[in-house]
């Protein structure tokens, strides 16, 4: 079955073609941050209007790329949420068409859904049962994942999304938008001995996430070399670095409390921050150490993609999984409410 | 004559109309809804509908078109993706109508009138409005479609001394227009939303004149393009 999938949901316009048969055929993504830089964050109406402008070009090339026509496709998959709402409704809007077109089931799917399982489309992919971590702008979370559709929230964040609290000390430390990367790559440079900042919620039991008590520390720590005329080039590596090890650690020692918790043994790393390489060495560091496993999806698949979505509604749909007439656009969506496929 | 798959969901209203041919007239079927938020429901089984009542497949449609705006944004993005979509899949051309022209032709349809303004609330304190002259089920822009706060609306120029028809939810903000607008409007009627059985009779003349496009080319118009500031600006 050749599933095109569709992502819209924030600031990324992603399509890509996968085959049950043959994996994945073809990819394609446009991101929209540059766009957005000039504004220091995304703005809702600008994302929904470039998805309107992108969306048919990105899907006729990876159809050219797999030398496919329109009429090859079997099934449609589309981002339905969480996510900006605006943004959800074009992706869902022109599955919905172009299936009615095509006399092809269409499927909204879960955005987090495609994230935990992205892994699945490299060489050699976790097996069920695992713990993921889902690290984001938008989420931190640890999933008991027991097969599709079978998820088990363990933990979250309580407050700000680890990816979040990166970027907020990115504009703290005065680093473009987005910050993420940009504070990586100035911890590179930080002493690691200078400040030591807090892991929250690591004091006492539990899989639960806090990231704006770090947040208020570093503004707390970064005011007040400001004020001692420190806030240099080397004060501001200082404090991402310390930043980094903090939310790090708080990461490793949750993930290392969820392989515990459940005995399970192999630990599954998406989203966003799992890109960040001080976090993989960690979690290497972490697995091997307890005769586990660590598994990721390749760097243009930790964030917003496609071909992520086209795998989560390839499989639904290859269960007879579809939607009804309506397109479906669902800002909020708990993770937990996923069912296995029904026919 | 040909054959044309007209959606509109600009507005609180949701519609939908075919453009066909039996026994050597054109007929028009429609679907129309007042239904907030519910786009994303209705507009899907409307079409169905008039395909089946037709009779005919999208593969037998020569275009598609829909309301690009002026409107709510969201609307004009659901009409869109849904158009562009079903154009795309059936490889078949796009159109682009404009929602002002969309409500002209509404009161000249039902009305008669000649001299029409179109304007709808577009928030924010401002109006999208247009002008036109209809004439058998023609229309001639008189003025661009703009947006602009209800006290700048002027009447066209050369056109001050004609009696216009205001229509449109626009026109609810009468209190705040110029006293020169008022005294050139001699009937408003607020309640007419725009409609895809309008839109399709525009579009088969946009046909005709060679506008279809490949789908992707066809955008909405949103008019009001000022929707986010920039950071130190």
């Amino acid at each position: 079955m050749r599933v095109l999938g569709i992502e819209t949901s924030c600031d990324e316009t992603g399509v890509a073609l996968y085959d049950t048969q043959a994996g994945l055929l073809a990819d394609a993504l446009y991101s929209q941050i540059s766009m957005h830089a000039e504004y220091g964050g995304v703005v809702p109406e600008l994302a929904s209007r470039d998805h309107t402008r992108k969306l048919l070009p990105l899907i006729e090339e990876v159809l050219a790329s797999a030398q496919l026509s329109r009429s090859d496709l079997d099934g449609i998959a589309y981002t339905a949420g969480p996510g900006l709402v605006g943004a959800l409704m074009v992706g869902a809007a022109t599955a919905h068409g172009m299936a009615r077109a095509l006399n092809i089931p269409v499927l909204g799917v879960h955005h987090m859904e495609g994230h935990l399982l992205a892994p699945m489309l490299e060489d050699a992919p976790p097996a069920f049962p695992f713990v993921a971590l889902l690290v984001s702008g938008g989420h931190t979370q640890l999933v008991e994942v027991r097969g599709l559709g079978q998820y088990r929230l363990l933990g979250e964040s309580v407050d700000d999304a680890a990816g979040e609290a990166f970027d907020k000390t990115a504009k703290m430390l005065e680093l473009d938008y987005p910050g993420g990367p940009a504070v990586a790559r100035l911890a590179e440079r930080g002493d690691p001995t200078r400040f030591r900042f807090p892991r929250p919620m690591t004091d006492r039991p539990g899989l639960d996430f806090s990231f704006s008590g770090l947040k208020t520390h570093t503004l707390i720590t970064a005011n007040r070399l400001r004020e001692a005329g420190e806030f240099d080039e080397q004060g501001r590596a200082d404090i991402a670095r310390a930043f980094e090890d903090a939310v790090v650690d708080t990461l490793v020692i949750k993930c290392r409390r969820a392989l515990d918790q459940t005995g399970l043994k192999r630990l599954v790393v998406a989203g966003g921050v799992s890109a960040n390489v001080r976090l993989r060495e960690r979690l290497e560091q972490e697995t091997a150490k307890r005769g586990a496993q660590a598994f990721y999806p390749r760097g243009r698949f930790c964030t917003d993609n496609g071909a992520m979505i086209a795998y989560v509604g390839a499989q639904r749909l290859l269960a007879g999984e579809r939607d009804d007439s309506t397109m479906k656009a669902v800002p909020r969506w708990p993770l937990a409410e996923l069912m296995p496929p029904a026919a | 004559m040909p054959t044309l798959l007209a959606l509109d969901a600009s507005s609180n209203a949701c519609s939908a109309a075919l453009m066909i041919h039996c026994d050597g007239r054109d007929e028009v079927l429609s679907r129309f809804a007042l239904a907030p938020r519910e786009h994303t429901r209705r507009l899907m089984p409307m079409v169905d509908e008039l395909l089946a009542e037709a009779g005919i497949e999208l593969c037998q449609l020569d275009a598609l078109a829909y309301g690009r705006g002026p409107g709510s944004f969201t609307g004009l993005r659901i009409a869109a993706g849904v158009a562009q979509g079903l154009a795309f899949g059936a490889d078949k051309p796009l159109l682009g109508v404009s929602t002002l022209a969309a409500l002209a032709l509404a009161a000249h349809r039902r009305y008669h009138l000649r001299y029409v303004m179109p304007a709808l609330d577009a928030r924010m304190g401002e109006l999208y409005v247009g002008a036109y002259r209809c004439r058998d089920g023609e229309l001639e822009s008189l003025a661009e479609d703009a947006v602009l706060p209800p006290e700048r609306l002027i009447l066209p120029k050369g056109y001050e001394d004609t009696d216009w028809v205001g229509v449109g939810s626009g026109w609810a903000l009468w209190e705040s227009m110029p006293a020169t607008v008022q005294a050139g409007i001699s009937q408003c009627f607020n309640e007419l939303a725009p409609a895809a059985e309008d839109m399709v009779r525009l579009a088969t003349r946009q046909f005709a004149a060679g506008e279809g496009r490949q789908p992707h080319l066809v955008q909405p118009v949103y008019l009001r393009d000022q929707v986010a500031w920039q950071k130190g600006r």
